[in-house]
């Protein structure tokens, strides 16, 4: 399943330790903007310059819905590195996300 | 709620807008469907048809009612969804490519989700406002919501965001189904019930007697009158059928038609015309005593007069019956092969009695036949009590009544008076009852049959005896003679006897016949005899007359010779 909005930015011969973010949000709703402040600090604390994020607005894209099945928002997915992670929820509790992120030691 | 429900249900009071299911029978217990632009739940166990109750409501929303539909499924995948209900008929390919139905899989897995703090199910509005759009749909089934719960662990969140999605869809306007697992001392295991309080209806699927019924239930219809009981439903090819248990008005259209029952000496018996059409009648005996035959004649006759026909066969198999009917010279088989004879053979603990109901209905509906036969009811109190099978039967008859067909039971009645009585209780409910019975005397063992009841006719009061040959069968009066009733072989010698008598007495009255013939010679003789003797007396007695005669003549002329011979000289 391609992803007709950003084909080509999951780049396969990406380094070891590159990060291909998604991050799916409904317009500028308050957990929207919380998600995307909290995912912006901690990529910028954690692995700056090693990450490309994409910030997806499903209410523009509303197919998108189906095809990443999309039920709860925010929703970050972790495409790169694999295995693949998806991340529910505004991004508040920090020790989750780097869990999920792969980031705790 | 107001003008945009597409249905067409006119009272005169602007009643609550309802939504035709398409589902057989629902749409009556309810009286037209499902509250339009609502949520209604419908809840039950595993295996009890929920899904396939939703995705007929779909599929017949799209086909029969121009309503389209979206179909969310949070369990099945829409392969699988499609591939199971291929074998009901229903192309969900062909649908969604004509932009009739839509199908969207759900997939959520808590695994492979992290939860990192507040969020909402945005992502489910919008995939679902964006379907139902898609195809501008009337229809949307939730299948089965609470798998959210299985994958989202924030209950808080969730319960909120399925309140705000139920409002939502009452805002859309669209008839929604949602399918909740039934919990324990709740009706779902969630609690939905909760957030849809509009249209509630239970599905169970209950097992007496190791026997399965499905049923089903109206909880609650909010703002409408709806059936109250617990309604048997059946999944077959056809989808789903539920069955109205009561429709008593006992308002059916009357026929004054007469059908002949297939033995013309019977018809005989009944003021010479046969049965009513659309009347229910009733063969009973004890075993062996011919009813299956009686039953196979009148459908046979049915078939003849170019009508339909199905034979319900709760004993033996079609192939079975016809092999023995050709023993008595009844040809079934072609009749099949024309096809107005249907045999629908199943043994009664196939299903429960209320399935045996719906299967009845619909093979009915389908065959849409002149004529049924039951053949024989007894065995169906294996599977119900007497009760049940009364009901049962009051049903089914009025069913048929209603649909102006005629019914022949046949049922098994034990060697004893009380039970002649009741046979199931049926025996107040038909028009016709017949009673064979065997008359055992002399060493052998004979049929006899009557009219326990005929409404609407004048009947004979005798009893016949009742022959099998392998020409059919045959009413015969029996002999009353010095000796009483007389039936079998015993009847047989009794006519043979007579046959002797009335020859024995032929030869006697012929030979008086003879005697009185050989007087009559004689005398005609002798009166000839004596004509003669008469005749020749009177002959001798004219002689001397006429001598007289001419002597006096010839006196008169020689005195006239004298007299004139003395005048000349």
């Amino acid at each position: 399943m391609t992803d007709p909005s950003q084909p080509e930015d999951t780049d396969p011969d990406a380094e070891d330790g590159f990060y291909v973010l998604h991050l799916f949000v409904t317009g500028a709703s308050l957990h929207s903007t919380r998600a995307i402040a909290n995912l912006k600090q901690i990529c910028e604390s954690y692995i700056p310059g090693k990450y490309s994020l994409e910030v997806i607005d499903v209410y523009q894209q509303k197919a998108l819905a189906e095809q990443e099945q999309l039920i709860a928002l925010p929703l970050l997915i972790k495409r790169m590195p694999l295995p693949e992670r998806r991340l529910v929820g505004d991004l508040s509790n920090t020790e989750k996300v780097l869990t999920g992120l792969g980031l705790s030691r | 709620m107001s003008s945009t429900t597409s249905n067409k249900h006119n009272t005169p009071l602007k009643s609550l807008p309802k939504s035709l299911t398409g589902i057989i029978g629902l749409d009556e217990i309810t009286t037209g469907g499902l509250p339009a632009g609502r949520p209604t739940l419908i809840c039950g166990g595993a295996g009890s048809g929920k899904t396939l109750f939703s995705i007929e409501f779909i599929v017949r929303g799209a086909m029969d009612y121009n309503e389209p539909g979206v179909f969310m499924a949070f369990e099945e995948k829409t392969e699988e969804l499609t591939q199971n209900v291929t074998s009901l008929g229903f192309d969900l390919d062909q649908l969604q490519k004509e932009k009739l139905i839509k199908l969207d899989h759900v997939h959520i897995e808590r695994s492979e989700i992290e939860e990192t703090g507040e969020y909402d199910l945005d992502g489910l509005f919008i995939r679902l406002g964006y379907a139902i759009d898609s195809i501008g749909a009337k229809r949307v089934v939730l299948d089965t919501i609470e798998n959210l719960f299985a994958g989202l662990t924030n209950q808080g969140i969730l319960r909120a965001e399925l309140k705000r999605l139920f409002e939502w869809l009452k805002e859309k306007k669209v008839t929604t189904i949602i399918t909740g697992e039934k919990g324990e001392g709740m009706l779902t295991r969630h609690g939905l019930e909760e957030y849809v309080s509009d249209c509630v209806i239970l599905l169970d699927h209950r097992i007496n007697n190791q026997i399965s019924t499905r049923l089903l239930r109206i909880v609650k219809y909010r703002g409408s009158v709806h059936g109250t009981n617990e309604y048997p439903f059946l999944i077959n090819e056809k989808g789903i059928s539920v069955l109205p248990v009561t429709s008593l008005t006992l308002d059916h259209p009357v026929s004054s038609e007469r059908i002949s029952s297939g033995i013309p000496t019977l018809d005989k018996m009944l003021d010479g015309q046969g049965f009513f059409r659309g009347s229910s009648i009733l063969v009973s005996g004890t075993a062996g005593t011919g009813k299956t035959s009686i039953a196979a004649s009148f459908a046979d006759a049915s078939c003849q007069r170019n009508e339909r026909c199905i034979y319900f066969a709760f004993e033996e198999s079609p192939q079975q019956i016809i092999r023995n009917m050709r023993s008595i010279g009844l040809d079934l088989q072609k009749h099949i092969d024309s096809g107005l004879l249907k045999f629908q053979a199943s043994r009664p603990t196939l299903n429960g009695l209320e399935m045996h109901l719906v299967s009845i209905h619909n093979q009915i509906k389908e065959f849409k036949p002149a004529a049924v036969v039951l053949d024989p009811i007894t065995n169906l109190i294996t599977v119900g009590s007497v009760s049940d099978v009364k009901s049962m039967l009051m049903r089914l008859i009025d069913f048929l009544q209603a649909e102006q067909i005629t019914v022949l039971f046949t049922a098994l009645s034990l060697n004893n008076v009380v039970n002649e009585q009741t046979d199931e209780g049926v025996s107040s409910l038909v028009d016709a009852w017949l009673l064979v019975r065997d008359i055992e005397s002399n060493g052998e063992r004979n049929r006899g049959m009557y009219v326990m009841k005929s409404r609407g006719m004048k009947h004979s009061n005798q009893v016949r005896e009742f022959v099998i040959t392998d020409k059919g069968l045959n009413m015969i009066d029996v002999y009353l003679g010095p000796e009483g009733v007389l039936t079998g072989s015993a009847r047989e010698t009794q006519q043979l006897q007579e046959e002797t008598g009335v020859v024995l007495r032929e030869h006697a009255v012929s030979r008086k016949n003879r005697e009185i013939e050989r007087k009559r010679l004689v005398l005609e003789s002798k009166i000839a005899g004596l004509k003669e003797e008469f005749e020749s007396v009177q002959d001798e007695l004219n002689k001397t007359y006429i001598e007289d005669e001419l002597r006096k003549e010839v006196l008169d002329k020689n005195r006239e010779q004298i007299t004139r011979n003395r005048h000349n000289e």
